[in-house]
């Protein structure tokens, strides 16, 4: 059986996210959603005086799978630098899950990314304008 | 073909009972393992599954008698527009309206997309009011708002009560002297109510106003009667009635099709063609430009006998008792919502929620049981926001459940909430 989409280590994740919640005045922020469900996600970073991450936060409402890939997601972008986060692959999303999804499933795991990357490239209009 | 008449003869009066194991036995697909469970198909209300007959028609249509219609004088061509044409008539025989009166589009959404432009484009000025609902699709939503963009009318829902039923004091309110046209389903996909189109079709013609049916939730459930509802438009899919996809149907009255310019415009739908202009075909080939979907016509054609051959009263009456036996076991779960009215006033549709548990991580849970059932927004994303939800769980009934799988649904959803809860 192909139960291992809620995996203790997922699960984890979806009840002891880390990094939930909101930051005071974040440098970098954007709040999404998946239109196909409706699930929203909202990210917000600090950057450090490197123009690297210093910390990422999400709030948002969704599914085990959406809200435990914003966590794993949170926790890998500290320390990188925004060119390396907009390099990410769907595959690197994948990875950091971990786990194997069906198709309409891989859609809520890039919901976080999605929307990191979003808040990048609003950044960099910004700050470029 | 299967006896279908059972020998408890336990059915209501003036309607035979179903026979759901010889009625199964005609959906091969059914015996399907789904994550090495069988097939448990909750989703019908999103499509039903096919017939042998209904496959069956399209391949032999295929292997013996294909060509295009209304154009050869040969044989085969003479065959398939035959065949096309008589799955006008058997639509038409099945919803008690002429066959010409019969339009195949591609699905619902085109349906009601042709009312829109065809006659709504023409018809509709500045100041003038579309009334539909809240709980409407979004199909049933989206063509009247762009059509109300480019004419200046404004569109307007008619809200629901707690209980999931139409407000009818305020449809009674909102459909006047502006309004131009009624849109409203016949069967909430979401909530399953049954509106009472007799009755709004009643308000919406006092007021000289046109009325349009979304049957997509009903033809496949119930018997539907063009004369008894008296609409104007009654927009179907086939693919969600045993017929195949990418077929489906509007049903016009006479008048309003005679009436309305086309739709789409090109070959098959011209009486004369001069370089500086057209006539127009006569119905329902007007609204059919272009080679039609011949195979899939006739599946639809074979859909509705099968339907017939079944009994429309027997197949609601079925499902009437799957909705009764599911409702009352859902209700008897302490953490499940459940939207939408009691089962006395409901097609076979049970959308629900799993306190603490988001829908879709519910729907995959079940999947690895093998049960399929819909997750998400239904398109219904303005009934979300006023049930204040962000989505649902959706199970849809047709005549080939069974009440073990209400079972096995129950059973599976005890561990969904040992898996999320732990």
């Amino acid at each position: 059986m192909n139960l291992d989409m809620y995996q203790e280590r997922i699960m984890d994740h979806y009840e002891n996210p880390y990094h939930r919640g909101t930051l005071e005045a974040p440098t970098l922020e954007c709040h999404n959603h998946n239109p196909l469900c409706g699930d929203e996600v909202c990210i917000q970073a600090h950057l450090d005086g490197e123009g690297r991450v210093s910390e990422a936060y999400f709030e948002g409402e969704g599914c085990v799978i959406s809200l435990a890939a914003a966590s794993l997601l949170m926790e890998a972008v500290e320390g990188k630098s925004l060119a390396a986060v907009k390099s990410m692959t769907r595959q690197d999303m994948l990875d950091l899950l971990g786990i194997r999804l069906t198709t309409m499933r891989v859609k809520c795991a890039m919901l976080p990314l999605r929307t990191l990357e979003k808040a990048i490239y609003l950044y960099e209009a910004q700050s470029s304008a | 073909m299967a006896q279908r008449l059972s020998p408890e003869g336990s059915a209501p009066e003036g309607s035979a009972a179903l026979d759901v194991e010889a009625v199964r036995r005609d959906f091969p697909i059914l015996e399907r393992l789904i994550n090495d469970h069988p097939l448990v198909y909750l989703d019908s209300g999103a499509s039903s599954q096919k017939p042998v007959a209904v496959i069956e028609a399209q391949r032999q249509y295929y292997l013996n008698s294909h060509a295009n219609i209304h154009r050869g004088v040969y044989v085969l061509s003479e065959e398939a527009t035959l065949a096309y044409e008589q799955a006008h008539e058997q639509v038409g025989q099945f919803i008690n309206a002429d066959w010409d009166e019969v339009i195949f589009t591609k699905n619902t959404t085109e349906s009601l997309n042709l009312v829109a432009y065809a006659w709504g484009l023409n018809h509709l000025q500045a100041g003038d009011e579309v009334v539909a609902t809240v709980m409407e699709h979004h199909s049933n939503i989206v063509p009247w708002q762009q059509m109300a963009k480019r004419t200046g009318a404004t569109v307007r829902y008619i809200g629901i009560t707690p209980q999931g039923h139409l407000d009818m004091e305020q449809a009674a309110a909102l459909i006047g002297p502006r309004t131009k046209l009624v849109s409203v389903a016949h069967v909430s996909n979401v909530l399953g109510t049954i509106n009472p189109v007799v009755e709004i079709g009643r308000m919406a013609h006092a007021q000289g106003a046109v009325f349009c049916v979304d049957g997509a939730q009903s033809i496949p459930h119930m018997s539907v009667d063009m004369q008894a509802i008296d609409c104007d438009f009654f927009a179907f899919s086939g693919h969600k009635m045993c017929g195949p996809t990418g077929i489906g149907g509007l049903y016009g009255k006479r008048e309003m099709l005679e009436r309305m310019e086309p739709f789409l415009y090109g070959g098959d739908m011209i009486n004369e063609v001069s370089l500086e202009g057209s006539t127009w075909n006569d119905l329902p080939w007007k609204f059919e430009a272009g080679t039609p979907p011949i195979a899939e016509g006739i599946g639809l054609g074979v859909a509705v006998q099968y339907l017939q051959g079944l009994g429309m009263q027997a197949v609601h009456d079925y499902e009437h008792h799957l909705v009764c036996e599911a409702m009352a076991q859902l209700s008897a779960v302490p953490d499940i919502d459940i939207y939408g009215p009691a089962a006395e006033d409901r097609g076979g549709v049970i959308a629900f929620n799993m306190e603490g548990a988001h829908a879709h991580d519910v729907a995959s849970i079940l999947d690895q049981y093998g049960v399929a059932i819909r997750a998400g927004h239904h398109c219904a994303m303005p009934l979300m926001r006023e049930l204040n939800i962000n989505g649902a769980c959706r199970a849809s009934f047709y005549m080939y459940n069974t009440v073990e799988e209400i079972h096995t649904l129950i059973e599976a959803l005890g561990a969904v909430r040992r898996m999320l809860r732990r």
